[in-house]
């Protein structure tokens, strides 16, 4: 496969103020995420991950510098135009899973093509429920189901827009070792079908198994090298 | 569609509120139909009542003129005397169409109401009464046989309440007297339908009251020279000129004024319900406040979220408005039996009118307040910043 990029940020900055004091979330990161490429991101709290998140995710504009999605700079675009490039090309797995616990599993994975006006079919639904191994409990409303496959409820509603980029927010934190370990071989697999994934995470097992680490410190990249990984 | 299954499965994840709302709602609408289709109803039911007396005016003795018009409606005895003479004085007035003298007398019967007790209202009548009473019709049986006779006529109700029919003898509470019934009238909607009429000369007997009349009706032949006809009985000292329509106006004026105080309760107990409902959303906006955060990251706009928030109110209205609906048609006969204890006066026939118009506009009145109450918590859930709220709960 052709090492395209598909995430690209050019002096990233995002500032904002938090009563007289600007914060400085993201000041000035560069980094490139080609297709099929899985990453993490690592740092302290406050280092600026949640921050990338949410500039990645076209959840928030920054404040100054490129961010790329393909070949769209998504800096400069408006609350519709990042929606539609959101519904597109993002697909979000949280670290508590959230899903709508009233909705079967199928009825879940139905919500982000409601919200994208697409239409449901029935048979892509069920071959994302193959993918993360969760076809027999489609109709299974998801308060009733286990922690791992919870979570793979939510990487299957995160595949479901047939999204670009993946963006994992601590996806094996709440889950015992074995099934984060399945989690995370899920995500290989997705990378492996071209999927780039964006991991934030403080378990370094998880990192490691990464293919390359983003490290954060006070809004900047700090190191992406592996074998610099200190905590 | 998908949207309002959405919605709807968020009201069933908080089954007791959700319901709680909804009765609020549902009690607010059922008060605003109840009052408006009293408000209709009272007034039709009295105009009848009043147009089905068939007089313009009534003579009747000195006193309160409302007191004694709302004694005649109700077909009740305690008016005081005039003398028979002043009928025969008054008879050939140019400005009279048609007249009647009538005496109203009361009688308590310990057998009524199963034994319980109560009053029997009886009305003596001359055969001129027919001509003002352009409903009073026969359902069985005739006039009486002559003007003193042990005769009476039975009004619809009072013939069902006492179970007789023409040709029983029925006697008077406390006069050891049998009467013959000799005819039964329709039923005219009116409270003379509980009446026990007996000829006026008999009623003087019977009630020790010769040569007396508690009142006169009259019909003119011009409705607008009431007030030169009232002027030209000025002179009689004893009496007073009575106009129906000023009674209906009075009374009528009576009712609206406690109509307004009542208007203002029902409005207070919407507005509750217009709280009660924003408080709702608005409770469970905040607590999906991350829920919400999650849909816009998996693509919801804010639109949607506005929408999605704001069909759940509209639902919250739209069964609230249902809800009430059919418990102000359901209870309208429970509220029409406690309007007609606390109402001084209350016409016969249907007191609470409630049309599907009245129906279609109370519900759109409760869609709209639904519209306007989703909006603050609508815009509130659009407004919020998705990854912060997510964060917030780790």
């Amino acid at each position: 496969m052709e090492d395209k990029v598909i995430l690209e940020a050019k002096n990233l900055k995002k500032y904002y103020r938090r009563g007289s004091e600007i914060v400085k979330a993201l000041n000035g990161v560069d980094f490139k995420i080609k297709e099929g490429e899985i990453v993490s991101i690592v740092g302290p709290s406050g280092s600026g991950k949640t921050t990338l998140m949410n500039l990645i995710g076209c959840l928030d504009r920054a404040t100054s510098g490129s961010l790329k999605i393909g070949s769209i700079n998504i800096t400069s675009l408006d609350e519709v135009d990042l929606v539609k490039i959101r519904r597109g090309n993002i697909g979000f797995v949280f670290q508590r899973f959230y899903l709508i616990p009233t909705l079967t599993v199928r009825e879940n994975l139905e919500l982000p093509l409601i919200f994208a006006k697409k239409k449901i079919i029935a048979k892509e639904i069920l071959d994302i429920l193959k993918e993360v191994r969760l076809e027999d409990k489609a109709e299974i409303p998801v308060k009733y189901l286990s922690g791992g496959d919870k979570q793979r409820t939510g990487i299957a509603r995160a595949l479901v827009n047939n999204p670009k980029i993946l963006i994992a927010d601590e996806p094996t934190g709440r889950l015992e070792a074995r099934v984060g370990m399945q989690i995370l071989e899920l995500f290989l697999r997705l990378s492996k079908k071209g999927l780039a994934v964006f991991i934030a995470t403080h378990d370094l097992e998880l990192a490691q198994a990464t293919q390359r680490i983003i490290h954060l410190q006070d809004g900047r990249i700090i190191t992406k090298e592996k074998s610099d990984l200190y905590y | 569609m998908k949207f309002f299954i959405l919605a709807y499965k968020n009201l069933r994840r908080r089954k007791f509120r959700s319901f709680l709302t909804i009765g609020g709602v549902a009690v607010a609408v059922a008060v605003l139909v109840s009052l408006l289709g009293f408000n209709a109803g009272y007034q039709e039911a009295l105009t009848s009542d009043v147009d089905k007396m068939g007089y313009h005016v009534v003579v009747t003795a000195k006193g309160c003129p409302y007191e004694a018009a709302t004694m005649i409606l109700n077909g009740e005895a305690g008016l005081r005397f005039i003398d028979e003479d002043i009928y025969k004085q008054i008879t050939g007035d140019s400005g009279i169409d048609k007249i009647t003298p009538f005496l109203a007398s009361l009688a308590y019967d310990p057998q009524k109401m199963d034994g319980k007790g109560g009053f029997t209202n009886f009305l003596g009548i001359e055969k001129s009464y027919l001509q003002l009473k352009p409903d009073a019709e026969f359902l069985a049986g005739e006039w009486f046989s002559g003007d003193d006779v042990n005769e009476v006529i039975l009004g619809y109700d009072a013939a069902e309440s006492e179970q007789k029919s023409v040709g029983d003898k029925i006697f008077i509470p406390g006069k050891d007297i049998a009467f013959t019934i000799v005819g039964v009238f329709k039923r005219t909607a009116t409270q003379e339908d509980g009446v026990i009429f007996l000829p006026l000369k008999t009623a003087q007997k019977i009630f020790d009251a010769e040569g007396k009349l508690t009142g006169i009706g009259i019909k003119l032949k011009q409705i607008e020279k009431i007030s030169e006809f009232e002027e030209r009985l000025y002179p009689i000292a004893s009496i007073q000129v009575i106009s129906m329509s000023q009674v209906k106006g009075t009374i009528l004026n009576l009712v609206n004024s406690a109509k307004i105080l009542i208007m203002s309760v029902a409005f207070i107990a919407i507005f509750v319900a217009i709280i009660g409902v924003v408080n709702t959303i608005l409770m469970s906006v905040f607590e999906r406040t991350q829920e919400i955060g999650i849909m816009k990251a998996i693509g919801a706009s804010k639109f949607d979220i506005f929408r999605l928030i704001w069909i759940e109110t509209f639902i919250v209205c739209t069964l609230g408005g249902i809800l009430g609906s059919i418990i102000a048609i359901l209870g309208g006969n429970l509220v029409e039996l406690l309007v007609r204890k606390v109402m001084p006066y209350a016409p016969g026939g249907k007191l609470l009118l409630i049309t599907p118009d009245l129906l279609a506009y109370s519900f759109l009145g409760v869609i709209i307040v639904g519209i306007i109450s989703g909006l603050l918590p609508a815009l509130k859930a659009a407004s919020m910043r998705p990854i912060e709220v997510i964060r917030s709960g780790e």
